[in-house]
């Protein structure tokens, strides 16, 4: 629509527009007249209007009123039964409706005051191109010029590219200090510590604990087809200092099995096992969250966040989903007392990948 | 281009309103406070020139007061929350009021979230109000969007501001995700553990960039803190000052409107801002915060007390993020594991980091730059305030639904454990319909769209050119029935016959005239290609030539319909060669649809 461009479609273009500069168009036909409303004629219906705003208004107050009884009224362990929604916490529910109310009919009439009583004749605005005026633009051309001649910007070049230089060092001290304080910086190697490593305890094999009760597991505990969700007895260290005990349970995860012997496809799976108890990793090698569903007659384990499947008769190999790699197993065997331990850790590390996890 | 009327009605108004105002000015002196004010401000002149603001009325405009609002709730009651959180993850002992947890280790977050939720009066619902708040702020965002998208509000000169509120989006679901991983429960703990999966998938320094968010190894104790400040200081400072700039753009540039008659690229026909729409917005306000209230009263959203404190190695069966970030978990469950490789050692995580890190800026990256790419392909440079009706753009419209549909499908992706579980269905057969779906259903989205915005544009064509359908039936005495159609009034007929149908941008000159390829021919072909692909399946608007045509043409029919019974044909050009108008292009279209 014409009149307000400034700029044509671009005429000096290798393109050219194709339009159609037809005359040959409807013309707008301006405002429809007004149609006026029930109370802009009939002082009656205005009347009426006005009894409608002021109820709704009066509900509101009488909800506010609900609201200030019933925060001291209604005791704070009262529950009942919602139709529809179900055991409910009264004063939750009475204070929600009585705020949701008062505030609800002071909109429903300030819409239904401005609906039917404020004059509905449409005003017209005019707009203006947005682009200032030539001589407008010129001007603010020549104060920039002006200011920087009177600088001398142009004439003396080291200020302008010392400023320069300074102007764009100044924010690293602010960009170091937080990048510099934010974290340790020995992310990787840490990324590949586990509490399983026997160094942790003294070299000797590690027991699993059941978790989180932090008790032994023996053998014979582990009927076929039972999952235990294990923690090294390493943990309990961290756990009597409550020190990092988050942080290593996040690696630390580990989920013990048993299987029939002849499901199990992969010969190293099962020599690092005892008698088709297997242990493995419980963090998922996708982003890291427990893979805590096992389904029993398939003997999958499934991640719930993204749905990574690891197939557990052959050594946890990835059968569907975003991971890529297995989950790593544990190798465990009995001690003296008949208890399960890992005479070593892990062999890579576990949980999420990361650029060198493999280095 | 179009010619509008110059007797605008606006003028003769207007004049009539300053004699108004100058009469009341000598009759009420300003005083007192606004006139104390007014002697230290100057502000009286700017303050009676916006409340004489004009706004047009449709309801699409009130999504974006939606989310305004919303967010406005949010910082209220999120204030109200600050006074009672605590954030820290420091390990205590439960001692609150509700039974199943007491005596359990859980961090101060969570016990300080279960205090607001239990032992605090009024609590439960301030909390339940500010993340009901935040998701219909994140809903209304998105729908506010899609309304200016697809009706072309962000054109010349509105640009800036649909960046602004690209950005403002963007930021609204960082901020809704920092805000639900504080209670640090189980389930957002989580979330927390995936974004750090996230984190560490970046290529060479993922493991840094995870040590220097968590403060050290996962999940430390400086995440929740680091998440409060940015989620209550942070991104709000940034949110409120964007979304200022964003509203003053709205004052700056003058609301868009919808074509009518009346109303043209050069006006904005409306009620004022004094008294209507202080009336209608700010009773808006109450509405919106209202009805968030009462759904927040009757239904219960985010029960932590129900997930229990987060703890690495328990989980619970269907854990999806809140609504916004569903998109990229459902990213994440779709990309398959072998795009993850090794080079020289190193861990390339490509089944992670395109779903996680790269896909926001990316999602964002696009919305906010299209309406560059389409001014250049149209290359369309004047200011447009009067918005498209969706149809009469068939082929952003496609663009638009294409990228919804791509979006919609990740985030049902992300549901697709709880779809397999209530639908009996296998988890497998679903992910892999989603992966298929993903490619094709926007391709197929895009097609159907478009050919429904060149039907409605066509049943346009024939409502102006026959008339509205009256749902009365003639029957003649030779026993033939027959509809009868009105002629629309010169207002009903305007929204339909206004709009400008641009045709396809042609090459005109691949050299110069000494035979020298123009450099800049390879891009302007490019150019050329995409305006094809957007403007070379069009239907014109009816010119007042053809509507004359078709009152002739409908004198003949009658004649035709006695011969051969057939309905009035839908399109006069190809029956009507004295037209005035070349039709070839309408021809072009309906021949490649047969």
């Amino acid at each position: 629509m014409s009149d307000i461009d400034t700029t044509r479609p671009e005429s000096g273009s290798e393109l050219a527009h194709h339009q159609e500069q037809s005359l040959d168009r409807f013309e707008n036909p301006g405002l429809p007249p007004h149609i006026h409303r029930a109370a802009d004629d009939d002082p009656a219906a205005g009347k009426r209007a006005e009894k409608q705003v002021a109820t709704l208004f009066g509900l509101s107050m009488l909800a506010t009123l609900v609201f200030m009884v019933a925060y001291f009224a209604i005791p704070d362990e009262s529950t009942f039964y919602l139709p529809g929604v179900g055991l409910s916490k009264t004063q939750n529910v009475v204070l929600g409706l009585s705020m949701g109310f008062a505030l609800f009919f002071i909109g429903i009439g300030a819409v239904h005051w401005a609906k039917t009583l404020m004059s509905d004749e449409e005003i017209v605005e005019e707009r203006h191109p947005q682009r200032s005026d030539d001589r407008s633009r010129a001007a603010a051309v020549a104060t920039v010029l002006d200011g920087g001649a009177n600088a001398q910007l142009g004439r003396r070049p080291l200020i302008l590219y010392s400023l320069t230089g300074a102007l764009g060092l100044f924010a690293l001290p602010f960009v170091l200090q937080i990048a510099g304080s934010l974290g340790p910086v020995n992310a990787p190697e840490e990324l590949k510590e586990n509490i399983w490593d026997l160094k942790n305890n003294d070299g000797k094999p590690i027991r699993l604990m059941r978790d989180p009760e932090m008790t032994p597991i023996k053998l014979s505990d582990v009927t076929n087809g039972s999952v235990f969700h294990v923690m090294p007895e390493t943990l309990q260290k961290n756990i009597d200092e409550n020190h990092g005990v988050l942080e290593a349970k996040a690696k630390a995860a580990v989920i013990l099995i048993r299987l029939e012997p002849d499901l199990i496809k992969v010969q190293k799976q099962k020599d690092w096992g005892v008698d088709g108890v297997v242990a493995y990793s419980k963090i998922c090698t996708h982003v890291g969250c427990a893979v805590g569903l096992y389904e029993q007659t398939t003997h999958h384990l499934l991640c719930p966040c993204h749905q990574s499947t690891f197939d557990l008769p052959d050594d946890c190999n990835v059968i569907f989903g975003p991971a890529k790699r297995p989950l790593p197993q544990l190798k465990i065997t009995v001690d003296d007392a008949g208890y399960l331990v890992a005479p070593q850790g892990f062999m890579e590390p576990v949980g999420p990948s990361f650029w060198e996890r493999s280095r | 281009m179009s010619t509008i009327n110059d007797t605008r009605p606006a003028e003769a108004l207007r004049d009539g309103d300053l004699g108004a105002e100058q009469e009341r000015a000598d009759v009420k002196p300003l005083g007192g406070i606004a006139g104390w004010l007014d002697d230290r401000t100057g502000g009286a002149k700017p303050t009676s020139h916006f409340l004489k603001k004009v706004f047009p009325d449709h309801w699409s405009f009130m999504l974006g007061e939606i989310a305004m609002y919303s967010m406005i709730i949010c910082l209220l009651t999120g204030v109200f929350l600050t006074f009672w959180y605590v954030p820290s993850m420091t390990q205590v002992v439960y001692d609150g009021s509700y039974v199943p947890l007491q005596g359990i280790t859980v961090s101060d977050a969570y016990r300080s979230t279960l205090n607001i939720s239990f032992d605090i009066r009024g609590g439960l619902l301030i909390r339940q109000i500010h993340h009901w708040g935040a998701l219909i702020f994140v809903v209304s965002v998105f729908v506010h969007m899609t309304r200016v998208f697809f009706t072309g509000a962000f054109r010349k000169p509105r640009e800036i501001n649909w960046v602004l509120g690209t950005l403002l989006s963007m930021l609204a679901c960082i901020e809704g995700f920092a805000g639900y991983s504080l209670p640090d429960d189980l389930l957002s703990g989580t979330g927390i553990r995936a974004m750090n999966g996230f984190v560490q998938s970046i290529p060479v320094v993922g493991s840094y960039v995870s040590y220097f968010i968590f403060g050290g190894a996962f999940p430390g104790e400086a995440i929740i803190p680091r998440l409060y400040s940015v989620h209550v200081l942070l991104l709000p400072a940034v949110l409120v000052g964007v979304f200022t700039a964003h509203i003053l753009f709205v004052v700056i540039h003058k609301h868009t409107q919808f074509p009518g008659p009346g109303r043209t690229n050069n006006n904005v026909v409306g009620y004022p801002l004094m008294p209507v729409y202080m009336a209608k917005a700010g009773g808006f306000f109450f509405i919106v915060f209202g009805i968030i209230a009462l759904v927040s009263a009757v239904v219960s959203i985010n029960p932590i007390w129900g997930y229990g404190p987060y703890d690495p190695s328990p989980i619970t069966a269907g854990s999806q993020p809140d609504w916004y970030m569903g998109f990229a978990d459902g990213a994440l469950r779709l990309l398959p594991g072998f795009l993850e490789f090794q080079t020289f050692g190193f861990t390339w995580s490509m089944n992670i980091f395109p779903g996680s890190i790269l896909l926001l800026p990316l999602m964002w990256g696009i919305i906010g730059v299209y309406p560059f790419v389409e001014s250049w392909v149209t290359g369309d440079k004047r200011e447009h305030h009067l918005l498209d009706r969706p149809r009469n753009a068939p082929t952003r419209a496609g663009i638009g639904v294409a990228g919804i549909t791509a979006y919609t499908v990740l985030l049902f992706a992300s549901g697709n454990d709880l779809m397999a579980i209530k639908l009996q269905l296998s988890i497998n057969d679903l992910t892999q319909l989603f992966r298929l779906l993903f490619f094709v259903g926007p391709v197929i989205a895009f097609w159907l769209t478009k050919r429904i915005c060149l039907s409605l544009q066509r049943a346009d064509r024939q409502k102006v050119l026959h008339g509205r359908e009256t749902g009365t039936i003639w029957r003649y005495p030779d026993g033939r029935f027959e509809e009868i159609h009105a002629p629309l009034s010169p207002f009903e007929r305007w929204a339909l016959v206004q709009h400008e149908s641009p045709e396809p941008l042609r090459i005109s000159a691949e050299a110069d005239e000494n035979g020298v390829a123009s450099p800049l021919a390879r891009v302007e072909r490019v150019r050329a290609k995409l305006s094809h692909f957007y403007f070379s399946d069009r239907v014109a608007p009816p010119t007042p030539s053809e509507l004359e045509a078709a009152h002739h043409h409908g004198d003949e029919v009658d004649e035709s319909h006695l011969l051969t019974g057939q309905h009035e044909a839908i399109d006069t050009s190809e029956t009507s060669d004295s037209s005035s108008t070349p039709r070839e292009t309408i021809k072009a279209d309906r021949k490649r649809l047969t």
